[in-house]
Formats: C-alpha cells, structure tokens, sequence
C-alpha cells in the first residue's frame, strides 16, 4: 500500500498573510495551495471569479486554464490531466453542475482523483443565477447513474473556502474519488477576512504513485484501505482505463463477480474510512435541548435564531456539517439520544440533508426540516419558530 | 504454415502484437469489420514513426472503435461517450512530451462529440485523430450517425436517412486542423502513411477512415459483406490529393466517385506553443507555464 | 533471362484468431491464399497457403486482416544450387 505522504505547500503559489477577499478567490488560492496545477472550465455565475482568478494565476504558479466549450469538456478535461499527473479541478454552478454529471460517475468509477466546485444557485434549470441556494446536495451524491460513493464539503466562511480546498484535494488524493466542493452563493460573494498561512503550515497530500514496477502492477488491485495505487500515462506502465466494470488489470468484465467486487469496493472505501473523512462543528451542544443541524450559508443564519431561542429561554446548539457526505450518521444519532428536538435549516425545499438526518436519527427524537427555495437566505425568526415549535 | 505470437523461432512477430494486450484476444469485432485493419496501419505507422511506446497514449470514445483503446497494449483511455478529445486535451497539456492520439468512430467523434471536435482544432492542439466512418452507430445496433448516407437504413431511420450527412474533412479543415486525409480500410498503405505523416505533424491532425460494418451497416442495406465493400471502396474511390474540402462531402452510392487523399497539410502554430509563448513574458525566471508532471 | 529472386514471402496465420472474413484471399496480389475447408475451435475456417512459392512476402494479407490473424514477411532465399 502506498503510503500517504504530506508534503508543505509550494512557498512559491501560496499568498501567505492577511486578505480581505471573497469566498470564489479564496477557494481559488485554497486549490493553488493545495497543488492544483490544472483547471478546466466554462463560465457560469455565481462560479466564474473562481476560475477567472486561476487564470490570472496560473501563468505564476506553473499552472494551466483552459477554459473549455461546455461543462461537459470541462468536466473530463480535468480528468485527462489527472492521468497526466496533475492535480485539477473544474468550476461550475447548478445547470453545468447538471452537465458534469456523466463524468462524476466516470471520476468515481474510474478512481480519478478531482475536485469538483459547485457553487450552488437557486434551481431548477436557469432558476436564481445570481442568488444562493443549497439544492444540489443531493445530486453531488446520486448525480450519476449507478452506485458509487464521494465526498463532499461545505465551507460557510471565506477562511475555510482556503482551508477546506485543501482539504478537499487531499481527500481526493488519499481516497482516489472525486470531491465535491459544495460552495453557495452566499459563501461565493461574501467578503471578509482571510488569513492564509505560511507554506510550511500547509499540508499537502501527494499522489499515491505506486513503487512497483510494470510488470507487477496491477492498476485497480486495492491496497488496505481499499484505494489502490496510481500511475500516470507516460510512465512506462502501459495501462488501462475504462468506464466500463472491469477487473483489477483494468479490464473490461461482464460478469457479476467482477461487478460486485468493484462497486462494492468503490462503497466501502470510503464508508470504512468515513469517520477519518468526517469533518463537523459543535457550538453550544452542551446541555441543549434542540440541536440545529446545518452546512454552508444557513449554518451562519441559524446561530442567529440559535441566540433568539437563547433570549426566549431555550438551550439550543449548533451541529455544522462540513463533510456531507459520507453522511455523518453516527455522531448525529448519538446527538439524537441527547436533545428532545434537531432542527434542520437548508436552502432547500424538499429536505435534502434533513432527509438523511431523519434517517440517522431513526425517531429518537423530532426532526423539523426548515426549507426555502433559494433566491435568499433563512429569516432567522424562521428557523426560531420551527425551533420553538420543535419542542411544542 | 501456423504460428502463434509466441513462437519460439527467431520468426518475426507478426508486426501489430507488440501493440496488442494479446491475452485480451480475439476482439469483440465483428468477421470482416474494418476497425482490426485501421489497427493494423496504426501499429505499422506508429512503427515506422518511431514513438518510443511508453510515451505514446491513446484516447477513444464509446462504440466499436472506441474499444480499440483497450486492445492496445499503451496508456490507454477508455473514456465516455464523445469526450475523447477532451479527456486527451487534458492529458495532453498536463504530460505534452505524450504524443496523444484519439481513437474513436465517426457517431463519437462527430455526433455527440462534435462541439469538441471543432474546438480542438480550433485551439490546434496537438492531437492525432483518427476518426474510423463506417456510417452508423454500430455497438448499439445501427442507428443514423451524422454520416449516414443518404437514403441508408438505419435502425432508427427504418425509411431511409433524409439528414444532410456531415462533410467530416471539411468540419475539421474549416475548423482549424492542419492535417486532414481521407482513406478507406482498402486502401491500407495509403492510411498507414496518413497516420504516419499526422504521428508526426504537430498541431490537430485529422485521418478519416471509411471501413466497413458488415454485420450491421452493409447487412441491413443490402450491401454484401467486408469484400464487397472493400471492392466498392476500390472501383469508386478517387485520390485527389489538395482537394478543396468542400468537395469531398460523401454521398454513398449516389455519387460515382468517393474523394478520398491528403488534402491538407499546413503549418500552423500548435496550442501548447503558443500558450507558452503568449506567457513568456510573464514567467519567471523562464519558467514553463505548466510545469508538466 | 529471368532475374533469380533473392527474397521469398513466408505467410504466417493464427488460425484461431481467423473469423473467417475472406479478406486476405480477396485481396492478395499474388493469390497465393484460398479457405480452408476446415474449421477453428469457434466454427470459422480460416485461410491456407495454396501456392507459398508465389507469395512475395508484401504483407498486405497482414495489414488487411481486421483479427490480426495473418501476416507475411520476406526472408532471404537459401542458395538453391
């Protein structure tokens, strides 16, 4: 098993010091950090200053933009240059999102290493361009056809659209799936402080090239951890790589055994290592009698009516998802046994991440989903309301 | 005489092996299908090019053609379905000592693939395509491809095609390719040299190659087999090298001749150069503007 | 008088990868190929040399064959006399 080396960031690409900047730059500088040397997309707001600020920099960092005739070029041009060794990404929001699918299922199948950016707009269709929502939480997960796992991250500040990035790259590497970085508009667009660290205090996962010569290996063999080691193209191991279910040569195979033993992989590799995915804030959990359960932009909303529902006499906490998926089901159950209500405000109407919360918590206690169709953000009294109503 | 690729006299091999994953054989073709033959040329030409094989990577699509990646013994991309070129126009500009090639049919390349296709040679970006026509998507039964001749029936078209097929020589030469030919899976040393002179051609090289379908294309229009189409490929085809592009536009059995030849072959400033002399003066200390991997 | 040739063609065909397509027969210059009357494990015949000293050795059976099934090569003629 190759073993998982973390290297500092490149001196050279990372803006150490203090910025006043936006979320779309600073995930941009997270992803040049973090060893993105490659990014390929198409303009789509509220996404485009990610992309935009790449290209301004890429020429300074030894990196590549190409900016591509659609989503779905953008969306396996990354791929291509992952096989050519780089670390890549592409950028998008809600209808390129809906384009890029097919190759989300090809990145997982097929074990590409990528970060996918989705900064998420209000749906369907054309919908709210310029206005956030967090409905495409769902798709991340079950976008493409089939059976397969990912990961996905929600920052909800401009510091951690920098330090999840980096994050999101290293998750990529370790486990060899594609990472969905499920920004929204809100996160996108608000401008605040942004303290980028010294190069030294940045780790940075490197790809998990294997030792062995050509002639033992075997691309799709797992190692331990169920992700198996990477080669790129030019290297001398003449291999091969299909969509199609294929055995640990990574050839194409028709039979069931193969299937199973595949996608069954592709699952438990990171359900077996989630709880070292998993990522989450606690804030006020401590004796709470309702815990409010959300991601990204609302997560900042809730500690508003979180404070309201403190004024009116209520004890209620904060439990901010940052991994989303793999789905931090455990811990939330554990959560359940210990408040008489969760609360889950969403910028979505039909309870996308509440949903599974309802799942993980299996009744234990009241799960009261607080939607919105995008197009803004919770009003605080909102998520007070359902909170208090929660405990009625 | 009978041999094996193995053999254990000091015979020459038979010239392709070298290239094939011969454990992965025999192929899903079909008896007589036109795909194995352009394999063939491509093997010689790749030989004849001299390409050490370790930095030679190929790229296909979905369908029948799209499966020669994978019988290739390369890196080699298997990848979806029309987004072949840009898969290799990643690969290609994050590895450019790669020489990539695409490998794909014309229901790939040119159907769902086709907005790729005019912009990769749009960027000139240096691909060798090689697009293997044999009118129809063939792996999913025969339905109309953008090249399906006229009048031709086709699964979905059971009454005969009425589309305008695609002119493929010209979409690229108008596009911004710098090589473009014309052949057919009966003329083999005149692809193979095709391939060959766009192996080495640096910018978007496009090699078109009608090949027969025997089993589902030839059989549903009555057209005979491999042979026959061979034959007709002999007897109507007509090498006009330089042609205009606009007048290659293919409208089989409705037309006495098939233009087939090199029709273009011009020098033209290749993405990746240009990209690094765009930058040039924004780079420090000379360095390249991708780092390459 | 005629020029004594230096080069003979050998023919090489893994029968078990033929499916039977007729292409090399068809198009050898020289005709030095016909069918077998015989089948290969997965039921197709498959070509036979029926005239080997015809053969030139230009491998275009090779370059034709679609399964990679045939080729030819030219080697340099044992001394005769």
């Amino acid at each position: 098993m190759a073993e998982l080396l973390y290297q500092h960031a490149e001196p050279e690409a990372v803006l150490s010091g203090t910025h006043f900047m936006d979320g779309n730059h600073a995930a941009c500088e997270g992803a040049i950090a973090a060893g993105c040397r490659f990014a390929a997309g198409y303009p789509i707001t509220p996404s485009t200053e990610i992309v935009e600020r790449f290209a301004e920099r890429a020429p300074h960092v030894g990196a590549m933009f190409i900016q591509m005739e659609d989503e779905i070029a953008s969306s396996i041009c990354l791929q291509g240059a992952v096989w050519g060794g780089l670390k890549a990404m592409t950028v998008t929001s809600g209808p390129g999102f809906s384009l890029m699918m097919e190759h989300t299922g090809y990145a997982a199948m097929t074990e590409t290493p990528c970060v996918f950016v989705d900064v998420q707009r209000a749906g369907p269709s054309t919908g709210l361009p310029t206005l956030p929502a967090q409905g495409d939480m769902l798709q991340c997960r079950f976008g493409s056809h089939g059976d397969y796992e990912a990961i996905a991250l929600c920052p909800s500040s401009v510091q951690e659209c920098f330090d999840f990035m980096i994050e999101a790259f290293n998750l990529a590497e370790a486990y060899r799936v594609p990472v969905f970085f499920m920004m929204d508009e809100c996160v996108g667009h608000m401008t605040e402080k942004l303290v980028i660290p010294d190069a030294r205090e940045i780790s940075v996962l490197g790809r998990r090239f294997t030792k062995k010569p050509p002639e033992e290996f075997l691309p799709y063999a797992p190692g331990e951890d169920l992700v198996p080691e990477m080669v790129k193209a030019g290297d001398g191991y003449r291999f091969h790589v299909t969509g199609l279910t294929h055995d640990e040569r990574g050839y194409p195979s028709t039979t069931l055994a193969t299937q199973r033993q595949l996608v069954v992989r592709l699952i438990e590799k990171i359900q077996r290592n989630a709880p070292k995915i998993w990522k989450w804030e606690e804030r006020n959990l401590q004796g709470a009698e309702v815990a409010v359960i959300s991601y990204g932009i609302s997560a900042r909303v809730a500690l508003k009516a979180i404070e309201l529902a403190k004024q009116d006499g209520i004890q209620a906490g904060l439990f901010r998802l940052i991994t989303v998926w793999p789905f931090p089901g455990q811990r939330i159950q554990e959560l359940a046994t210990r408040v008489r209500a969760i609360v889950v405000p969403e910028l979505n109407l039909r309870g996308q991440v509440a949903n599974e919360v309802e799942r993980a918590v299996q009744g234990r206690c009241p799960v009261v989903p607080v939607g919105h169709p995008g197009g803004g953000v919770h009003d605080p009294q909102d998520i007070f309301h359902a909170i208090k109503e929660a405990l009625s | 005489m009978n041999s094996n690729d193995s053999t254990e006299c000091t015979l020459p091999l038979n010239p392709v092996v070298p290239f094939l994953r011969t454990e992965r054989m025999p192929h899903i073709w079909c008896p007589g299908c036109g795909i194995g033959t352009t394999v063939n040329c491509f093997a010689r030409a790749v030989m004849d090019c001299g390409i050490p094989l370790d930095e030679l990577a190929i790229v296909s699509g979905i369908g029948c053609t799209g499966r020669v990646a994978g019988y290739l013994k390369l890196d080699s991309f298997h990848t979806t379905h029309g987004r072949a070129i840009p898969f290799a126009t990643g690969l290609k500009l994050s590895n450019p000592k790669l020489h990539v090639v695409v490998y794909s049919g014309d229901g790939d390349l040119a159907g769902i693939g086709g907005n790729h296709f005019i912009h990769a040679a749009r960027r000139n970006l240096d691909l060798t395509v090689i697009l293997v026509n044999n009118f129809t998507y063939a792996m999913t039964g025969g339905q109309a491809t953008p090249t399906a001749p006229k009048e031709s029936i086709e699964t979905t078209a059971p009454y005969g095609v009425f589309e305008e097929p695609f002119n493929l020589p010209h979409l690229a030469a108008s596009s911004g390719a710098v090589y473009v030919a014309r052949w057919t899976a009966y003329h083999v040393v005149q692809t193979k040299k095709a391939i060959l002179e766009a192996l080495q051609k640096k910018g978007f090289s496009f090699v078109e190659i009608l090949a027969p379908c025997p089993t589902i294309y030839l059989r549903r229009n009555r057209l005979g087999g491999a042979v026959e189409e061979l034959k007709y490929y002999k007897e109507h085809c007509v090498i006009q090298n330089g042609a205009d592009t606009k007048d290659v536009g293919i409208d089989l059995r409705h037309q006495d001749k098939v233009t087939i030849g090199k029709f273009l072959d011009i020098e033209k400033k290749e993405y990746y150069d240009a990209y690094q002399e765009h930058y040039a003066g924004l780079l420090k200390g000379g360095k390249q503007a991708v780092a390459g991997a | 008088m005629q020029r004594k040739r230096r080069f003979e063609g050998v023919v090489m065909i893994t029968q078990e990868r033929c499916k039977g397509c007729t292409v090399c027969v068809e198009f050898c210059p020289v005709h030095v190929l016909s069918m077998s009357d015989a089948f290969n494990q997965k039921g197709y015949h498959f070509p036979e040399l029926k005239d080997p000293e015809k053969c030139s050795g230009c491998d275009l059976c090779g370059m034709y064959c679609p399964d990679f099934a045939i080729y030819a090569f030219k080697r340099e003629m044992k001394e005769a006399s």
